[in-house]
């Protein structure tokens, strides 16, 4: 018995340990933000320094990072909402009518989830040439109104938890049908939605190859972007406080995300896990 | 009569179902579908940025092919990728083990998911530059830090050069990789375990099963799908690396041909301005394609042979 409770409390200073590597980088970032650059490459502590505003000045000398987030929210925001909406709309179409050409989206939805991005980076971006939409947000935001694996996620979910006769209900009570998308649908699929959202906002906010090849000016960079031009910074690369304050300031917002919505975060991955 | 008029009106009802699903369509086949087609009509022709191009048939696959940093920058990738997924899945797989031992009923996995899963969330440019400032040989916080702990043992620390040495360069990338993804990985083996109900695990156990025959004969059989999915996704993900890399090991860096991937090497053709020729980028896009379909129908008969 006493084996047990040694093993036991070794199981569990492993499990600390990993978890303490998962937090020591960031814990050292946050700390580093607050030294000077001349203090951080000489010596290691994980005590704050003093150096927060001096590092936020050389910062944003170089570029608004404010203004980065604000364009990254231009982008997420739209882009969630409209995939949310069309593709609850494109779930309950597919799941609810029977109508010519049903199985051939549906079976399109399922190649396209398989295929990866990269087949068609370079013909989106002729395409967005052509459509003289080269540093806009559009190329940004309105694909996300065909999201197959949202769509397909949401008709699972739309088949498993709408009943046919709450519509049907509906329909002898003379609503129209986009009525009823409208007040029953969306409602019902509510919890799963917004799982979804959260986790489409994120990898929206987070993405860096499409809108690193789309946008050029620097003043439309979205946050990932405006992080990689720091590069071209020798102010800021020869002053490493500024880096890593550079790097905490980006981070903030996921983590205020994650805080308020892990419960839905956490409970997205499993629900996708169990749906495969 | 009257049977008629039923039906016409259900046919008209599931008319609709054009109406709901018209707009995914129309930006579907304008997003997505004409991109793929064009980028494999692309790939057959010699175009360079912009302007006219002649079809020139295979010729950008046969280069391609023929191209030995295509090659390597797809062993580069491979390289990456076998030590990422090693480390990735074999610590998911161990963390599941310990929180579905039915011996020791670990307590606190929701806080420990949780933990293991923030690093996932940050995005990859954050991630990339935070480590890249955290390693550098000489003024990387990591190195200093060894080197006082080294110290503090009477011992003499030589830094390494973490993400400039080509040998070690690639493993760096991998291991950051698997730091962001494990936790990912976790959460989906701990779904597929606790999907079954745990009446299963006591109704065994009470049978006198042991704990290791309950998890090869309870445990095992219920996430192999998830670990099938789990290994499909990642490879198909592992095989298009980017981000990390391509921030972390810039062009003048030593390590850099060691840690090109076959997405940099395709950024490189398709996307920077000097080395841009568009047709042929387009067909390492295909190339690569080809390659991930061959290895995930590989895999998944390697699964199924298992059976």
């Amino acid at each position: 018995m006493v084996g047990y409770h040694i093993k036991k409390a070794l199981l569990y200073i492993a499990l600390i340990i990993l978890a303490a590597a998962c937090m020591f980088p960031f814990l050292l970032m946050m700390v580093n933000a607050t030294r000077s650059g001349s203090d951080i490459v000489t010596g290691f502590t994980l005590i704050p320094g003093k150096y927060l505003i001096e590092n936020y000045r050389t910062t944003f000398k170089f570029f608004n990072m404010f203004k980065g987030m604000w364009n990254s929210l231009l982008v997420a925001v739209p882009a969630t909402i409209l995939s949310a909406y069309f593709s609850t709309m494109t779930a309950y179409g597919l799941a609810f009518y029977k109508f010519k050409g049903n199985s051939i989206v549906f079976g399109a939805i399922l190649v396209f989830m398989m295929i990866p991005g990269q087949l068609s980076m370079i013909g989106f971006y002729q395409l967005v040439s052509k459509l003289h939409m080269v540093d806009t947000y559009w190329p940004l935001i309105l694909p996300a109104i065909a999201a197959p694996g949202t769509v397909f996620f949401l008709r699972q979910y739309i088949q498993s938890s709408l009943s046919p006769s709450l519509i049907e209900a509906a329909r002898i009570d003379g609503a129209m049908e986009i009525y009823s998308f409208h007040r029953i649908v969306i409602p019902i699929v509510s919890p799963a939605l917004a799982t979804m959202m959260i986790m489409g906002f994120i990898g929206n906010w987070n993405n860096y190859l499409m809108p690193m090849i789309i946008l050029n000016t620097p003043s439309k960079l979205t946050l990932p972007v405006m992080m990689a031009t720091m590069r071209a910074s020798t102010d800021i690369n020869s002053n490493y406080g500024a880096i890593y304050f550079a790097v905490a300031i980006s981070i903030v917002p996921i983590l205020i995300v994650f805080v308020c919505f892990s419960k839905y975060i956490i409970s997205s991955i499993s629900a996708g896990a169990v749906k495969e | 009569m009257a049977g008629l008029r039923k039906r016409s009106k259900i046919t008209a009802y599931n008319d609709w179902g054009y109406l709901f699903v018209a707009p995914f369509v129309i930006v579907f086949l304008i997003f997505s579908v004409y991109p793929v087609l064009r980028t494999l009509y692309l790939s057959f022709t010699d175009l360079k940025v912009m302007g006219k191009s002649n079809f020139i048939g295979l010729d950008n696959y046969i280069r391609c092919a023929k191209d030995k940093f295509f090659w390597s920058a797809l062993w580069n990738t491979v390289k990456i990728w076998v030590v990422n997924i090693v480390l990735q899945l074999g610590l998911a797989f161990l963390l599941m083990m310990v929180f579905s031992d039915v011996k020791y009923k670990m307590k606190g996995l929701k806080v420990f998911r949780l933990i293991y899963y923030l690093p996932n969330l940050i995005a990859a440019t954050s991630i990339s530059f935070l480590f890249k400032t955290l390693l550098d040989w000489r003024f990387g916080s990591f190195n200093i830090m060894l080197k006082a702990i080294y110290s503090f043992f009477g011992q003499t620390y030589n830094p390494i050069n973490w993400i400039g040495e080509p040998n070690i360069a690639g493993n760096v990338v991998a291991v950051i990789q698997a730091w962001m993804w494990f936790g990912n990985s976790f959460l989906m083996l701990m779904a597929g375990v606790q999907g079954v109900s745990t009446d299963y695990f006591e109704a065994a156990a009470i049978d006198g099963a042991g704990r290791w025959t309950i998890f090869g004969k309870i445990t095992l059989p219920l996430i192999k799908p998830i670990m099938e999915y789990v290994a499909i996704t990642s490879l198909i993900g592992g095989l298009q690396m980017f981000d990390l890399p391509f921030l972390m090991i810039e062009k003048t860096n030593t390590a850099y041909n060691h840690v090109e991937t076959v997405m940099m090497y395709l950024y490189k053709f398709g996307f920077t301005a000097g080395t841009q020729r568009t047709g042929y980028a387009s067909a390492v896009a295909y190339m690569l394609f080809l390659i991930i379909l061959v290895v995930s129908i590989v895999q998944l008969k390697l699964f199924q042979d298992k059976e």
